[in-house]
């Protein structure tokens, strides 16, 4: 039940980060969205951050994210957050699994200490299995390489 | 529910056809084709059309033989003489043989075979092989009983004895490929596990496309599959029984499971496990559901493979900083690292004949599927692209199947194979995008 929702949820999360046309993390200013929205966190916090190649140590840049990420979430007790690891298409099946299930972690991990209760955090590993970007250069893979926090209503 | 009914009427009654004027006595030897790492000349054959028995088998006498040449051609090791160069073709299957019209067109093997199709409705297929410079047969004549939806496999049965006798080592046309059959645009794939039989043909679903699936794993007796779905919402390994297509999960281990194997005896799988971050290589029996961990390194151990005999497990680890090959015992414990050439090494199989360990090298942005020995020597890298991934054994170890992504936002994987000495590298003939193939042991 909850999963399906936050499938639905997804859904429509991406579809406002491909409108948006910039990328999804930058946290821009001058959102449209109630502060106490799910797209507001999509939109003006970043619901996702980016690793390095092979790497799944968050950046200066993705740690401020996930501050903002886990302030919102403090704020927003309603809400529930399923964090979704994924990797770029230059690995191997396998690994990849395991390195977007490190990655995930090391999202949940942050929230975590950051004051994020646990029993409203999960995670899950997309491998190489969802690119947003389809192309086969670096543009596109640095995009595929990213922990997506993707909110629902209600505890998981 | 269609696999249910080819998997469970295997019914191919093997039979010697009565052909004692053809069981001479070896004089010169036994006509051999060895297979070597080096170049090899093709043997060049000669299977006419089969002999129809009865009207009813006419197409089929046809059908039979293309399937033994294509198999054969197919392995790299043979070449048909075309029909149209053959002075005589065969039209009484117990008829002596002219060696002399087929001596001319320098057809060092010749392949005879019948067909007659059953008022039951099956099928009895005999074949014959000669060597035509010895004017003798080459071991005894056969026959072979099914239905008629098996005479692919009769045909692949035909070729197998062929390929046998004149390399001495065993085949692998009678085989299958369980794989996933991936469809749409890359950012919306959607995928399904599907069997084939070796050559891409007689094409089966196994799942829908509702959920994910991912590398399916024959059992040793081709009997099941496990693959990891998520149709819970994470990735767990689920076993597949092919006759009664019942799935159920395994284990009951908190996490994301993935990457199953199962053991020589079939009845242990081996999985990684995904814990808070962590990736870690366990075995499940399959009747208790005992779980035993086997590896609890920070690192990521996963893509675990048996040894034939089930005595030691090769499996990839970063532990070292980058994703390597390394072999332990079954029961886990101290691991050796194997693979030392530049780049990153995944996805080990061990051959089936135990002697080599093929894999996914990683370096400067090129994929390659290769093979080594056990201590990590004489590395052979046999495929260069974009994205090579995830070989599989033959039966026979003698070929690997593997999958090919081409590179862009309209790339996609098919199902090539190479054998292992590089050469005959080829696309596998069948429809739609694929990939994670796992190659079946011969059919019984």
């Amino acid at each position: 039940m909850n999963l399906k929702l936050a499938g639905v949820l997804t859904a429509s999360l991406l579809a406002l980060a491909a409108c948006s046309s910039s990328i999804p993390n930058s946290g821009a200013n001058g959102s449209t969205f109630k502060a106490n929205s799910p797209e507001y966190f999509a939109t003006a916090i970043g619901d996702r951050v980016l690793f390095a190649l092979d790497q799944t140590t968050l950046t200066a840049g993705a740690r401020s994210v996930l501050d903002g990420q886990a302030a919102w979430m403090t704020q927003n007790t309603a809400y529930s957050a399923l964090i979704e690891g994924h990797a770029d298409e230059r690995g191997t099946r396998a690994y990849n699994l395991a390195l977007g299930a490190r990655r995930a972690s090391a999202v949940e991990t942050y929230l975590v200490n950051k004051g994020v209760a646990d029993s409203r955090l999960s995670t899950v590993t997309y491998g190489k299995e969802r690119p947003i970007a389809v192309c086969s250069n670096e543009s596109c893979w640095s995009q595929n390489r990213r922990a997506v926090t993707v909110l629902s209503a209600g505890n998981i | 529910m269609r696999s249910l009914a080819i998997i469970s009427t295997l019914s191919l009654f093997l039979t010697a056809v009565f052909a004692p004027q053809f069981v001479a006595a070896q004089t010169t030897g036994p006509l051999r084709i060895e297979i070597t790492e080096g170049v090899i000349e093709p043997m060049p054959i000669a299977a006419p059309a089969f002999v129809a028995e009865n009207t009813a088998a006419q197409q089929l006498a046809d059908d039979l033989a293309q399937v033994v040449v294509s198999d054969l051609v197919g392995s790299g090791i043979f070449r048909a003489i075309p029909r149209k160069a053959q002075i005589s073709g065969i039209s009484n299957f117990d008829a002596p043989i002219q060696f002399s019209d087929w001596k001319a067109i320098n057809a060092q093997a010749l392949i005879t075979g019948s067909v007659s199709v059953r008022l039951s409705g099956k099928i009895a297929v005999k074949f014959r092989l000669f060597d035509v410079f010895a004017q003798t047969a080459l071991g005894e004549g056969l026959q072979f009983v099914g239905t008629r939806a098996d005479w692919r496999r009769m045909a692949h049965k035909v070729a197998d004895s062929v390929y046998s006798r004149l390399t001495g080592e065993k085949s692998y046309f009678d085989s299958r490929v369980v794989f996933v059959s991936e469809t749409g645009p890359k950012n919306a794939r959607l995928k399904r596990l599907a069997m084939m039989d070796y050559d891409g043909a007689n094409l089966q679903f196994l799942t829908d496309d509702r959920s994910l699936v991912l590398a399916p794993r024959f059992s040793p007796d081709n009997s099941r599959v496990l693959y990891t779905s998520y149709e819970t919402g994470v990735p767990h390994v689920f076993l597949l029984n092919l006759k009664t297509m019942r799935r159920k999960k395994i284990g009951a281990l908190q996490g994301m499971m993935f990457a199953p194997r199962f053991s020589p005896d079939g009845k242990t799988a081996l999985v990684s496990l995904s814990d808070r971050g962590n990736t870690d290589i366990y075995s499940i029996n399959l009747a208790s559901g005992k779980q035993t961990r086997l590896t609890s390194s920070p690192s990521i151990e996963t893509a675990p493979s048996y040894s034939p005999d089930g005595k030691q497990i090769v499996f990839e680890s970063d532990r070292a900083g980058s994703q390597q090959i390394y072999v332990m015992a079954a029961s886990g414990g101290e691991a050796r690292r194997i693979s030392f050439g530049n780049g990153r090494y995944g996805t080990p199989v061990w051959s089936p004949r135990g002697d080599l360990v093929a894999f996914t090298m990683m370096n400067k942005g090129r994929f390659h599927i290769g093979v080594m020995r056990l201590d990590g020597s004489e590395e052979r890298l046999l495929t260069s692209s974009f994205l090579d991934e995830g070989p599989t054994w033959s039966p026979n170890g003698r070929v690997l199947m593997f999958f090919r992504q081409t590179r862009g936002a309209d790339g996609a994987p098919s199902l090539y194979s190479v054998d292992i000495s590089g050469r005959n590298l080829k696309r596998v003939n069948v429809a739609g995008f694929g990939s994670d193939p796992s190659w079946s042991g011969l059919l019984k």
